[in-house]
């Protein structure tokens, strides 16, 4: 597998896009696998009574899955030095169905010196960020 | 209301958290992530780890036991169906990967109230059982006031944790 190289990039240059679909399956396995079990990720009633449209993806499901796109770009999980992210907006998950989320990575700052670059993610739901100031410190060669 | 007491607090150290392969694995599905050093001890190996690699967003399993010290504490004043995440970051001084023994510390780095709402700003310091540092997981909720809806059309910021 090929890595990028600090040197090949500029900023502001897109260096991977995806698309995310979660639907309510996808919210249950992130339940099991992370320990988060808010019934808001899974309970309509319960959420609904809490003032929410209805059941909506855990907010560190979508900030998991958003940096993968990192991941793969980089070439090494271990790549990633920092990650940090505001939610901004919940994705309302339907049933039956699947809620949509694009992610696209650019480069937002190169420091060759330190040996990183800064890759921020745009993470949209309907056309409305749900994450903000989502910024990921990679190492590359 | 949230206690401003706590702010400043550090907690003693956590008992070990023990990563397994299986549960690196699982996570890594759970976040659509396939790099095979998540899942391949041989790839994994390759790139220098000495295990499967946990995906970025791991740590907020170990970190959330953690932070449970202070937020199933009822002293704290934390109502957890109150609560909306708000932001979080990762800074990895190494990769966690399995056959980690983890070791955290929890700070209450601050309780800030702002309109209503109280920010309320944890840090857990993550570390190998040598004491080398892994991980340090900094997270802030919002907690709204009783007498504001937990959401409302007019407060689109934060996601519930």
């Amino acid at each position: 597998m090929t890595r990028p190289l600090l040197a090949d990039l500029e900023v502001g240059q897109v260096v991977a896009t995806r698309t995310l679909t979660f639907a309510r399956a996808d919210l249950v396995r992130y339940a099991g696998a992370s320990g988060d079990l808010n019934p808001i990720h899974w309970n309509d009633r319960f959420a609904g009574e809490v003032g929410l449209p209805g059941v909506i993806a855990h907010g560190m499901l979508t900030m998991g899955a958003a940096v993968d796109v990192v991941v793969d770009w980089a070439g090494d999980p271990g790549a990633v030095l920092d990650y940090g992210v505001r939610f901004t907006r919940p994705v309302p998950v339907p049933d039956p169905g699947a809620a949509t989320v694009d992610v696209s990575a650019a480069v937002g700052a190169v420091d060759v010196e330190a040996g990183t670059a800064r890759i921020d993610l745009t993470v949209t739901a309907d056309g409305a960020r749900v994450l903000g100031k989502a910024q990921v410190l990679v190492r590359l060669a | 209301m949230v206690n401003l007491a706590y702010a400043g607090r550090t907690y003693p150290p956590t008992a070990p958290y023990a990563v397994g392969r299986e549960h690196v694995r699982d996570f890594a599905r759970a976040v659509g992530a396939t790099h095979p050093a998540h899942h391949d001890v041989a790839a994994a190996r390759a790139l220098g780890h000495p295990d499967v690699i946990a995906s970025p967003t791991f740590a907020v399993v170990v970190a959330q036991r953690a932070e449970a010290q202070l937020i199933e504490d009822p002293d704290a004043g934390i109502d957890f169906s109150r609560v909306v995440h708000a932001e979080e970051r990762f800074t990895h001084h190494r990769p966690i990967h399995a056959g980690d023994e983890l070791v955290t510390v929890l700070h209450v780095d601050g309780i800030v109230e702002r309109a209503g709402l109280s920010m309320v700003t944890t840090r857990c310091e993550i570390a190998a059982a040598d004491g080398e540092p892994v991980a340090t997981v900094v997270s802030t909720l919002a907690v709204r006031g009783p007498e504001q809806p937990v959401r409302g059309p007019e407060q689109p910021t934060g996601a519930p944790a």
